[in-house]
């Protein structure tokens, strides 16, 4: 292949990947990095480069359209946002002492269990609590907006929700993923956010977890121009396409075919990550 | 009453943040895209060579290198410059909470925002080697 046929292939494969990503809320930065290594070859350290960029392109862009319906809670997001850049950058070291056959084996992992967590029904809307000491003084407790008007919520287990935001950063920065699974886990479970306050905050802070993380790629030399600008295109015209469709019933049955396709890439990276093939 | 005028804020802040987002995304694509139309005319036709990792050349690396290339038209250079715009835009957003929440006299955040902001400084100023 020469440079213009590897580019024009690879924004279709980046445009289907962003598109499938954001129709089914599983983001397209997942898929990037296996269809780079294990379709087209490229090294691993140049896909996570490329994925990083494009994970802050889908969430810049997502987020824009989510913030003015006043789903995000920007306190938590902020607050929370100390957690994952520092791992986010913790990460970004780590990744360059790391060899990229465990990389790509703990790729696989966070991709299987990302394809589990979508199988798993959101958790049921939950009456309001106790308010919780920390969150109060945090001033983290908010609003948001149902049918039946705005909707208190008290937060709570900031803690855990802190530490889980710092594993979450250290994945973004060795696998140049967004890793909102493991984000809206933590909002969900540990802090007990309402579900969509929990995606939408989660969208709001992955752009700032990998642009933390791609700052360092970039002066490492991981970020290849020719690389990255086919991957960008792509999966940001795919995700804009993707947020247009209206996400109804096709979609449940789409997220579970994306999921199954998920599931086939995280047993084949980690089946070549142990036989040494990445 | 002062709980709503803060959601108020709160509210007129997400607004310029959601434009902040949309603008920074847009031009970014953009320098992108003529980056890489530029590149395309320039190298359609060379071999691939992502199969072997080795390092970017400085000058793609660091933010004056990457000013400097653009100057001077390198095609990848370009692409790199619009790179580095859709890494700043979420620090921009960052930057602008740090005012927005100045703005609300809400001392707490500021500092919270501004350590976020000064780890993502730290990791675009570099060099990280």
């Amino acid at each position: 292949m020469n440079t213009l046929e590897f580019v024009v292939v690879l924004w279709f494969g980046s445009l289907l990947a962003g598109f499938l990503g954001s129709l089914t809320g599983l983001g397209g930065g997942v898929v990037i990095v296996p269809l780079l290594t294990l379709v087209f070859g490229v090294d691993i350290r140049y896909a996570i480069g490329a994925a990083l960029i494009s994970v802050i392109a889908t969430s810049s862009g997502a987020a824009a359209a989510y913030v003015k319906e006043g789903f995000s809670n920007i306190r938590v997001g902020m607050f929370l946002e100390i957690a994952t850049t520092l791992g986010a950058i913790a990460g970004a070291f780590i990744a360059f002492y790391l060899p990229i056959h465990a990389i790509a084996v703990i790729f696989g992992f966070v991709l299987a269990y990302s394809a589990y967590l979508s199988f798993r029904p959101p958790s049921p809307a939950r009456d309001a609590g106790q308010p919780d000491k920390l969150a109060t003084r945090l001033r983290m407790d908010a609003a948001y907006p149902t049918p039946n008007g705005l909707r208190q919520y008290h937060v709570r287990g900031v803690p855990a929700g802190f530490a889980v935001m710092f594993i979450a950063g250290i994945l973004s920065g060795v696998l140049g993923i967004g890793s909102g699974a493991v984000k809206v886990l933590a909002m969900d479970r540990a802090m007990r956010l309402p579900f969509k306050v929990s995606t939408t905050t989660s969208n709001f802070m992955i752009g700032v977890t990998a642009a933390a993380s791609a700052g360092i790629y970039l002066n490492r030399g991981y970020i290849d121009p020719g690389l990255a600008m086919p991957v960008v295109l792509g999966v940001l015209v795919g995700s804009l396409i993707g947020s247009r469709l209206l996400a109804g019933a096709k979609a449940r049955v789409l997220r579970i075919v994306f999921a199954i396709v998920i599931a086939f890439l995280a047993i084949e990276m980690i089946f070549n990550g142990l036989t040494g093939r990445i | 009453m002062i709980v709503q005028n803060r959601e108020a804020m709160d509210q007129r802040a997400e607004n310029i943040i959601g434009i902040l987002l949309r603008t920074g995304v847009t031009i970014s694509a953009l320098v992108v895209l003529f980056g890489g139309i530029l590149y395309l005319a320039h190298w359609w036709s060379a071999p691939t060579h992502y199969q072997t990792f080795r390092s970017e050349p400085g000058d793609l690396r660091y933010i004056p290198g990457i000013v400097r290339e653009s100057i001077a038209f390198n095609p990848a250079g370009i692409i790199q410059l619009g790179l580095l715009l859709l890494i700043a835009t979420p620090i921009a957003r960052v930057a602008f909470s740090v005012w927005a929440f100045a703005e609300e006299r809400d001392w707490l955040y500021v500092t919270v925002t501004l350590i976020v902001l000064g780890l993502l400084l730290f990791s675009l100023a570099g060099p990280h080697s």
